[in-house]
């Protein structure tokens, strides 16, 4: 085979190796543009967490409206010891309990030392037992598992009830 | 089960991987012949038996995929068969010049061999949450795996690092398959223990420092890693285990005080080494004056690097074509300095396309870790990319005198059985945690929420059909909590 057939070769494997990278980029379009889509679609969501759900794990959250309604920013106590205190809820989950390194030090005799945990997964809270003596009740259902919380439920610990603001 | 109101099912896109998968094999098949064609070798019967293996290999995984792993990440495979063709296409073009002889032919034997091994763990794996219940077990194998060499009788000293062994003929690189165990340990390590490590600290300035007693695990590694290097001589592993411990530890914490802590350790270990081991100390010194003539001849010597230097150079751009060069100069120019080779006959334009394709491959590694619910799959996925980023960053920073060179072999590219069978084994963990986490799930109604339409509601991060019993005990119910920040805008 002649020289000049075979660098025209050689260009052409260089070609080849990168036409195989562009066409990766351009198959995998937007599947790595988690934030800037997620930027795109709620310019005002404060939950970063809620952009790659919406892009890659399928199916994790129900949402029962079309827009993403802002997470709930207070956690009131409305009866028990302490109540008429309030939290502000940031985006960080928040541990409920008897126990001192509880974020929420509940004076409660009916609650365990690390009784709930609230955590934040994109525009909703949710509420999980930590395997607690007396139980978690959110509503009139105990809990079994972790499940949301929507502003006016009352998540009960012991004596003390619980509820999410906007 | 509904998916997401904005987007529809996610798509398997197998038939996107079969297309990329047509190109890569097209790229190393034709890298074969043409390093024939350029060598003026009859293009013969061996030629297409040799291209038919692997287009056979490729497709059997493929169609494994198919089978078994239907939503994973399509762009893995194809990369990893172009680095693979590319790889025995330079060590055929290698074997002939008079150095070496029927490498290629061991190469595609052992590319055979870990193909049908990842497809085998892929089949009967099934789900990568199942290796979190061999946790320690994998601490101890790694452990056993790490010193098997230095076992008499069994270790072999090559090249001055004894990481080899030696049963009835064929020597074995354990040492590339504790890569793959230590990642699964400290994956499961940290998922478990992560909120111990999170909660206390003292805040010092904008870091916040661990306290003492959980640095211990960090210390067990540090001294894993150096005990590895003093005993067998073997520098780049050890560089790769520890910086596996340190970003597997940070995305598990996202405090940057653990990367501080652990750039000190890993100054302290180069002082230590510097100070006690020949093989450091030499390594250091062809680091810093690899054209000093002294040093040059020497024995163990910067020749090979220096060579390797001149090799790049005139490359040039477009590279000298394959078969035209003369990468042989170098020393293990097929293995550990298999890069050169390609920088010296594909030029800039071939070898930074091969740097882009692991750059897009370890984006695909870390993108599985996003996209995966469990946090042991998170993990385990991250570790896994810092395996294969950390290999290439030492490999590439020592070749060119980044770092100090040491002896790792590029993924997928270099002569070595072992290293080749680790790395397609972590291919197929991998595709699996992406499977997990593009698969759509089927959810049930929630018995326990109220409030309207909120039925159908799953603990995201857990997910279902975990196999495995998870009591809720206080730092597992935390343990949940999303590791990494994804997507942080």
């Amino acid at each position: 085979m002649s020289e000049l057939a075979i660098t025209v070769l050689q260009f052409g494997l260089l070609l080849l190796l990168w036409i195989l990278i562009l066409s990766i980029i351009a198959a995998q379009g937007r599947d790595m543009m988690v934030s800037k889509r997620a930027r795109t679609r709620a310019p005002r969501n404060d939950a970063p967490a809620s952009a790659p759900e919406a892009e890659s794990t399928p199916a994790t959250v129900h949402h029962s409206g079309k827009t993403p309604r802002p997470r709930p920013r207070r956690l009131v106590i409305s009866e028990g010891p302490l109540v008429g205190t309030e939290i502000e809820l940031g985006s960080i989950p928040i541990m409920l309990g008897r126990a001192q390194e509880c974020t929420v030090v509940l004076d409660d005799d009916y609650s365990s030392g690390k009784h709930a945990r609230l955590f934040p997964q994109g525009s909703r809270w949710f509420l999980e037992d930590l395997g607690s003596t007396n139980g978690t009740w959110l509503g009139d259902e105990q809990l079994t598992r972790a499940s949301t919380v929507e502003p006016g439920d009352r998540i009960r610990i012991g004596k003390t009830v619980l509820e999410l603001r906007t | 089960m509904k998916s997401q109101d904005h987007e529809a099912h996610p798509k398997p896109r197998r038939n996107v991987e079969l297309l990329l998968l047509l190109i890569a094999l097209t790229i190393g098949i034709g890298a074969q012949v043409l390093v024939g064609l350029n060598l003026e070798d009859t293009i013969d019967q061996r030629y297409w038996t040799e291209g038919g293996v692997q287009v056979g290999l490729a497709l059997a995984f493929h169609i494994a995929l198919r089978l078994r792993a239907k939503y994973a990440d399509p762009f893995i495979l194809p990369i990893v068969v172009t680095l693979n063709g590319l790889g025995i296409a330079m060590i055929h073009r290698l074997d002939f010049t008079n150095q070496y002889d029927g490498v290629a032919d061991r190469q595609l034997m052992w590319t055979a061999v870990s193909m049908v091994a990842a497809i085998a763990l892929l089949v009967l794996l099934r789900d990568h949450r199942r290796l979190r219940q061999f946790s320690y077990i994998s601490l101890a194998v790694s452990v056993l795996l790490l010193f098997l060499p230095i076992v008499p009788g069994l270790g072999q000293d090559i090249q001055g690092a004894q990481v080899w062994v030696s049963i009835g003929g064929m020597s074995f690189q354990p040492g590339e398959l504790a890569k793959i165990t230590l990642a699964i340990f400290f994956a499961g390590f940290l998922a478990n223990n992560r909120d111990l490590i999170l909660l206390a600290g003292r805040k010092v300035g904008p870091l916040t420092f661990p306290r003492l007693q959980d640095l211990g695990p960090l210390f067990l590694a540090w001294l894993i890693a150096l005990g590895v290097l003093i005993v067998q001589n073997d520098l780049g592993n050890a560089l790769m285990f520890f910086g596996l411990f340190v970003a597997v530890i940070y995305v598990a914490t996202s405090r940057i005080s653990w990367v501080a802590i652990g750039v000190a350790f890993v100054a302290v270990g180069a002082v230590l080494a510097y100070q006690f081991v020949w093989h450091a100390r030499n390594r250091f010194d062809i680091w810093l004056n690899p054209f000093d003539p002294e040093i040059y001849d020497q024995a163990f010597g910067s020749h090979q690097l220096v060579q390797g230097l001149f090799g790049l150079a005139h490359g040039g751009l477009t590279g000298t074509g394959l078969g035209s060069g003369s990468p042989q100069v170098v020393a293990l120019a097929n293995s550990d300095m298999i890069i050169v080779a390609f920088g010296e006959e594909l030029g800039f334009l071939g070898l930074s396309a091969m740097l882009v394709l692991y750059l897009i491959l370890f984006s695909r590694y870390m993108r599985a870790g996003l996209g995966t619910r469990d946090h042991f799959g998170k993990l385990l996925a991250v570790g896994l990319a810092m395996v294969l980023v950390l290999q290439v960053f030492v490999v590439v920073g020592g070749i060119t005198r980044v770092i100090p060179m040491s002896g790792l072999v590029s993924p997928f590219l270099a002569a070595g059985g072992s290293a080749l069978l680790a790395n397609w084994l972590i291919v197929a963990i991998v595709l699996l945690i992406s499977h997990a986490a593009r698969r759509p799930i089927v959810v049930g109604p929630m018995l326990n929420t109220t409030g309207k339409g909120a039925s159908g509601t799953e603990d995201p991060l857990r997910g279902r059909n975990t196999g495995e019993q998870q009591p809720v005990s206080e730092s597992q119910g935390s343990a949940t909590a999303p590791a990494l920040k994804e997507g942080d805008s």
